[in-house]
């Protein structure tokens, strides 16, 4: 399957062998990129539960394709999420069911933020985002 | 630059090499505590010699682990000198304790009647008495802190009154590392009967405590936090105390007699150990303390104050630093300014600090102090001050990214 762009932009950069520094440079960057929210969308319905800091997640599908938005008061969890939209922005219903998701984050070194154990929440994310994907099918 | 503090303890636990060969500095023993070879050794000796099952069989191996896992009972009574042994029951952890109280005295309440708890508590002893609250129509009343995170006795003593049954109170806060002013406030509920427990997770770590001096009803702590293992807890009650408990659990061994239709228990202790109880962990639990008591305490907890002098030195010296309270021992919690304390801790992690983010098991607390989390850092025996150091270091490194 095709990478969207700005994925292909992400591997292109966190695929390198780096320092946690860089990584966490990178992170914030991409961070920053996310267009903000509006403050009537940071509301509860919106939040996912289950982080350390507070993220919300909105998802639309627009001509067929996905349009996620997202915004965290944490730098790094709103950076995971920007690589994270990066990788399923632009797909149809059906390419979002069937990308493979914690292989994007370990091909691009992240996948210990994945482990079980870690409450920045983007286990919670990736739930929320199948969540919204199978009340759209 | 300080001089090297060493923990002349530090080769006693396996583990603290092994993470150190990790990469990890480990700071976070208010959660759990690394393991001292000689409680790896006994568990060891337990399964390689014949695991049995204890106050069951009249067989050699039975007997064997139901002397040793007495033994370890004894050995908790000296520890607390609780006197008799009989009055320690152990249970697979010091939230079970605190629900077999709430189950085991739900009897002696009444609508309306008062359980009194701190701002401090740590959810296991706070939503064990807030569900029995709603069960009973009771009302549950908060004592709160002063600025240095003790519990108010001023405003204890107008809350604490004829209506109170039940106090339950932390020894030794786990976010704010304040010693709480216990005999003041056992005395204002003993003053009106009220029965009284003390939740000793923290405070048995950091220090030697007499039950009968305290003269609290119940204290209740885990094994894990005291560098023992886990599924263990221990329930002290005072004789009189335990017998007031209904039996909460039922299964095999609590029982004396038994038809298909009525039933006879067993008093306390092992009325309260309903089945096979956790016997490895028992028997490791007494060998920890049989290592611990062969410690300098003094040493111990001269070196433990002076690790958080360092601690406590270097977080005030941080700008944009805010500590959590006052803390005098044990542990600091902190907040940084401007910076959420997920980016702090993630950035932490990265550099293999281990450290504790998030609520800490005390969300009213850090609601009521209007923060979403902190981190929190807790020493053991067996750091020293090159783990203090990676920890500054490290959050040197992550305050410059983040600013």
């Amino acid at each position: 399957m095709n990478l969207p762009v700005q994925a292909q932009e992400a591997l292109d950069s966190f695929g390198q062998p780096q320092g946690w520094e860089q990584r966490a440079r990178l992170l914030m960057q991409w961070g920053e990129r996310l267009p903000p929210l509006a403050d009537g969308e940071k509301i509860e319905t919106n939040q996912v539960h289950g982080c350390e800091s507070k993220v919300w997640l909105l998802g639309d599908v627009v001509e067929g394709h996905w349009r996620f938005r997202a915004a965290s008061d944490a730098r790094l969890i709103r950076g995971l999420v920007a690589l994270l939209l990066a990788r399923v922005n632009g797909l149809s219903a059906d390419q979002l069911q069937h990308v493979d998701l914690p292989e994007w984050f370990n091909q691009l070194g992240l996948s210990r933020q994945l482990s079980p154990s870690r409450s920045n929440g983007l286990n919670a994310v990736l739930q929320r985002m199948r969540d919204l994907a199978l009340s759209q099918a | 630059m300080t001089t090297f503090l060493p923990s002349p303890w530090r080769a006693d636990f396996p583990a603290i090499a092994e993470l150190q060969r990790q990469g990890q500095t480990y700071l976070d023993s208010a959660a759990t505590a690394q393991k001292p070879q000689a409680l790896i050794d006994a568990l060891t000796r337990y399964y390689v010699n014949g695991a049995a099952n204890v106050h069951r069989a009249q067989h050699m191996p039975g007997l064997q682990a139901t002397q040793a896992f007495e033994d370890s009972r004894s050995h908790v009574a000296q520890w607390l000198n609780a006197g008799e042994p009989g009055q320690i029951i152990f249970t697979h952890g010091a939230t079970s304790a605190f629900n077999l109280l709430a189950y085991g005295l739900e009897h002696e309440f009444e609508a309306g009647d008062e359980i009194v708890v701190s701002a401090l508590e740590h959810h296991a002893n706070l939503l064990p008495w807030q569900q029995l609250a709603q069960r009973r129509s009771l009302k549950l009343v908060v004592l709160p802190l002063d600025a240095n995170g003790l519990i108010d006795l001023a405003a204890a003593s107008q809350l604490i009154g004829a209506k109170t049954r039940l106090l339950a109170v932390s020894q030794l806060s786990n976010v704010l590392g304040t010693w709480q002013p216990l005999p003041a406030l056992l005395k204002l509920a003993q003053a009106h009967n009220a029965l009284t427990v003390v939740d000793g997770a923290q405070g048995v770590v950091h220090g030697r405590h007499d039950v009968q001096a305290l003269g609290c009803d119940f204290y209740v702590f885990s094994s894990h936090k005291l560098y023992g293992p886990d599924g263990v807890g221990v329930l002290y009650g005072r004789h009189d105390a335990l017998a007031r408990l209904r039996h909460w659990q039922f299964g095999g061994e609590m029982v004396l007699t038994t038809s298909f239709h009525q039933a006879a228990f067993r008093p306390a202790p092992l009325g309260f150990e309903a089945g096979t109880p956790p016997i490895a962990g028992v028997i490791g639990l007494g060998a920890t303390l049989d290592y611990l008591d062969g410690l300098d305490q003094d040493a111990v907890f001269e070196h433990e104050a002076a690790l958080h002098q360092l601690l406590r030195d270097g977080l005030r010296q941080r700008e944009g630093v805010r500590l959590l309270g006052s803390p005098q021992l044990a542990l600091a919690s902190f907040v940084v300014d401007g910076i959420h304390h997920a980016d702090l801790a993630h950035l932490l992690t990265e550099q293999g600090i281990a450290v504790r983010a998030g609520h800490h098991c005390a969300m009213p607390l850090l609601q009521s102090l209007d923060l979403p989390g902190a981190l929190r850092i807790s020493l053991g025996l067996y750091n020293d001050s090159e783990d203090i150091q990676h920890f500054f270091n490290g959050l040197d490194q992550a305050l410059e990214l983040l600013r």
